[in-house]
């Protein structure tokens, strides 16, 4: 059996686009499980079962990047050399900076114990979601742009650097929705459990 | 290569057990053609308490013999061991209160569990209950059995699998596959006939709880997500019973059982049996007669559901959990299958049923079921079940220590194993020739609130101005859930050493030692056993022959003939105490070949006196 290729797209046998096919991606991803799981290699000598386990760990990983459309593009985008770095709650988006403001102000309170701004905040959650929707669905007009365009071209790149803004700002909002949930369920505290 | 086939046609002859290492209760079972069997001992049980007692010899005993000891032993028996799995002294501190552990000082690295004057770590204790399972198995099929499936809880950690496989090997098989409770069952449960589908499998053991859910396509177990609690089973609804009993019978007899340890065990007993009545009556009574005094006391259903619904409802978090991560609502489950002797309570059902809005499956003895499952497990990794295939998850997610005591999470729970990260590693300080990683396990940001795994030590790290070095490091989760650490200097491309400290369990030399250990015991019984019995025989020997001394065939023998027999008995008594049986054998040996002929001479005296007597003439 040859060992198959550390390129996610290459290994699953499909064509580098940023819209890929959902139900197409789970049938390789179980076809191509029943072939290299450690579970086939039970009898096989070691060396076979060292290469079962390297390939089946590489084809999780690739199942996990591919199925998600965001971490998809970015892939694509390491890939094709526009790294999306480690951005943190820095470096807010100009247009964002206003809306930014107000909701630390409410976060604030809220955490202050003053629970005149829970409706507030809860709008301003709604809101930060639509948001998302928003970019999500301006980066799905970008991914169908990116797969038309000629590898390599000078429209490819364009996308991509587009599509690299967007992620930043929906990475941003992300964080954004987050921390109103957590504030507006600070009381429920999940994920706490003792372990 | 000719090597290769041997080993091949050697390794497809031994079969491959499935063993189901519970808190209360373990078994193991086979495949048998094309279904899952589960052992039975020869007196037709399936069970084997996971009870462990040293016995008289100084052996640790295991299954219904260390039952018993319990209430005649309690001081050297121990049992729900499976709690103290890969944790550490802090991490049980409140099981300690309500088990009857007793504890070594020294035990602040590794907990040690004394019985009677021995001390015994967890992994050596749950490797005598898989002793008598391989035992009981090795009976039953007649064949050695040393490859096996061992099921875990599908939330049990690294520390805590590991550990698992520690007993594995202490108890001399080699472990195939660490396989998670819940997917196990869900094996079992021939669910996958249904083509496609989303289950969910609800286990209530002894002493653990797992929730999974899992997505069947054509024979395809994937499991989507999965949650839990180590520290939560019917141990619990024990541990509650016993406790209300107790007080009454403080009050009742005006004096406090709880320190007498035969007397908290037979309680214990009772408790259990009216526990597991009320499954299917609506009243049971806790009954204990002890030191001419009597307690009952009659239990409802409604009471007893009053009781326990905290433990229940504490069940129920880990499912909407678990839900929210494998992103359905709870209509979106087709079946919720049952598992663990804790689902047979009504009220267990019914909370189920509610949250789920679906009646669960509970055809299959909850009891067997993970047994079964872990067989069919081991069929498919003998490559003898060729249809089904699990892909299962790592419960908790895994990340690194960084600056200022966060943790960068690398592998998100609920992926799919085996999994992978790649991060990059370099130096502080110039001329820095060591990096030290720390491994976490668990959802939380701060250090100090998730597991330490183990802190890997990066060494020999050529010494550059700091920033420069850069090491690669991989971190594998294998189809085990278990982490595997390689590291590579990225600049040089070669293999880098990692030294691997493991905050809680064993170290792999402590567990060789172990097993050489416990090796070399086994070959000193044998040696013992040899020596005792030759000297059993020379025994007899010398006796024959002095006996013989004494008969009249002694005197038709040559002067020489009676020294050679002389000298022979004097050679024997001579190595009778040197503890080598083979010479003890080969003197024996002697003393046969030289009292030949007066063995002929008396059979030839027997005969003719016999003939003399049947008066033929």
């Amino acid at each position: 059996m040859p060992s198959p290729s550390k390129d996610y797209f290459e290994f699953f046998g499909l064509q580098r686009r940023l819209v890929v096919d959902a139900e197409v991606l789970q049938r390789r991803f179980y076809e191509l499980s029943r072939q290299w799981h450690p579970d086939r290699f039970g009898r096989r000598p070691v060396e076979e079962q060292n290469e079962a386990l390297e390939a089946t760990s590489v084809l999780n990983d690739g199942y996990r990047t591919l199925r998600d459309p965001m971490k998809r593009a970015m892939y694509v985008l390491a890939q094709e050399g526009f790294p999306i770095g480690e951005q943190r709650s820095k470096n807010v988006p100009p247009e964002l900076l206003e809306e930014v403001f107000e909701l630390n102000m409410m976060l604030e309170e809220i955490r202050s114990g003053d629970e005149s701004q829970r409706h507030e905040l809860e709008s301003a959650g709604k809101h930060f979601l639509e948001m998302r929707a928003e970019i999500d669905g301006h980066l799905e007009g970008l991914f169908q742009r990116y797969d038309a365009a000629a590898p390599e071209s000078e429209s490819a790149k364009q996308a991509l650097q587009e599509i690299r803004n967007a992620l930043n700002k929906r990475r941003y909002i992300e964080n954004l929705v987050r921390d109103v949930d957590r504030a507006l369920n600070a009381e429920l505290k999940p994920e706490q459990r003792e372990l | 290569m000719s090597t290769f086939q041997i080993d091949f046609g050697e390794r497809r002859k031994t079969r491959v057990v499935g063993i189901d290492l519970g808190t209360t209760n373990s078994l193991i079972a086979h495949m048998d053609l094309t279904h899952p069997t589960i052992v039975e001992d020869a007196q037709g049980r399936k069970i084997v308490p996971s009870i462990v007692s040293l016995d008289e010899s100084g052996g640790l005993v295991a299954g219904e013999t260390a039952r018993e000891m319990l209430i005649t032993h309690p001081e050297q028996t121990v049992y729900s061991v499976k709690r103290l799995m890969g944790r550490g002294l802090a991490d049980v501190r409140d099981e300690l209160k309500l088990f009857p552990f007793r504890v070594d000082e020294n035990s602040e690295s590794l907990i040690r569990l004394k019985l009677g004057e021995r001390t015994f770590t967890a992994p050596e204790i749950s490797a005598a209950v898989l002793r008598q399972l391989k035992e009981n198995a090795e009976i039953a099929l007649g064949e050695q059995v040393t490859q096996a499936v061992i099921t875990v809880p599908a939330y049990f950690n690294d520390a805590q699998r590991q550990a698992t496989k520690d007993a594995g090997r202490l108890a001399g098989l080699e472990v195939l596959r660490l396989v998670n409770e819940p997917t196990a069952a869900s094996l079992a449960y021939g669910l996958d006939k249904r083509k496609d589908g989303v289950i969910a499998v609800y286990d209530l053991g002894g002493g653990t709880f797992d929730i999974s859910i899992l997505r069947l396509h054509d024979g395809i177990f994937e499991v989507l997500a999965t949650n839990g609690d180590t520290h939560l089973g019917g141990d619990d609804i024990d541990n509650l019973l016993l406790k209300v009993a107790l007080e009454d019978i403080t009050t009742e007899w005006s004096d406090d059982l709880s320190t007498d340890s035969e007397g908290v065990q037979r309680l214990r007993r009772a408790v259990i049996k009216a526990k597991e009545e009320l499954s299917y009556v609506a009243r049971a009574t806790i009954e204990l007669h002890y030191k001419s005094k009597s307690y009952q006391r009659v239990l409802d259903r409604v009471v007893f559901d009053r009781l326990i619904g905290p433990i229940i409802e504490r069940t129920l978090e880990p499912c909407r959990a678990s839900l929210k991560d494998a992103g359905m609502m709870p209509e979106q489950i087709d079946e919720v299958v049952m598992v663990g002797g804790s689902t047979r309570i009504p009220l267990v059902r019914a909370a189920v049923e509610r949250l789920f809005k679906s009646k669960p499956h509970t055809e299959l003895n909850p009891d067997e079921v993970v047994a079964l499952g872990a067989a069919v497990q081991a069929g498919i990794l003998a490559g003898d079940v060729e249809d089904k295939l699990l892909l299962d998850v790592t419960p908790l997610s895994l990340g690194i220590e960084t600056m200022g005591g966060v943790v960068s999470k690398l592998i998100h729970r609920n992926s799919t194993i085996p999994a992978s990260a790649t991060e990059s590693f370099t130096t502080a300080v110039d001329g820095q020739r060591n990096v030290l990683i720390h491994v976490l396990q668990g959802e939380r940001e701060l250090v100090k609130d998730n597991r330490s795994l183990a802190r890997f030590d990066l060494k020999d790290i050529d010494p550059l101005p700091a920033g420069l070095a850069r090491i690669e490091v991989r971190f594998l989760i294998d189809a085990n859930g278990i982490l595997q650490v390689a590291a590579r200097d990225a600049r040089t491309g070669k293999e880098h050493s990692v030294e691997v400290k493991p905050s809680y369990g064993l170290t792999d030399d402590q567990v060789e030692a172990m097993i050489r250990e416990s090796f070399d015991k086994a070959e000193q019984d044998m040696r013992e056993r040899q020596v005792r019995e030759a000297r059993v025989d020379a025994d007899h020997i010398l006796a024959a022959t002095e006996k013989a001394k004494r008969n009249p065939a002694w005197r038709e023998l040559s002067a020489e003939e009676c020294a050679a027999v002389d000298n022979a008995i004097r050679d024997i008594q001579n190595i009778y105490h040197s503890g080598d049986h083979d010479l003890i054998r080969q003197k024996i040996e002697a003393l046969n070949q030289v009292t030949m002929k007066l063995a002929e001479t008396m059979m030839n005296t027997a005969v003719r006196g016999a003939l003399r007597g049947t008066k033929i003439d």
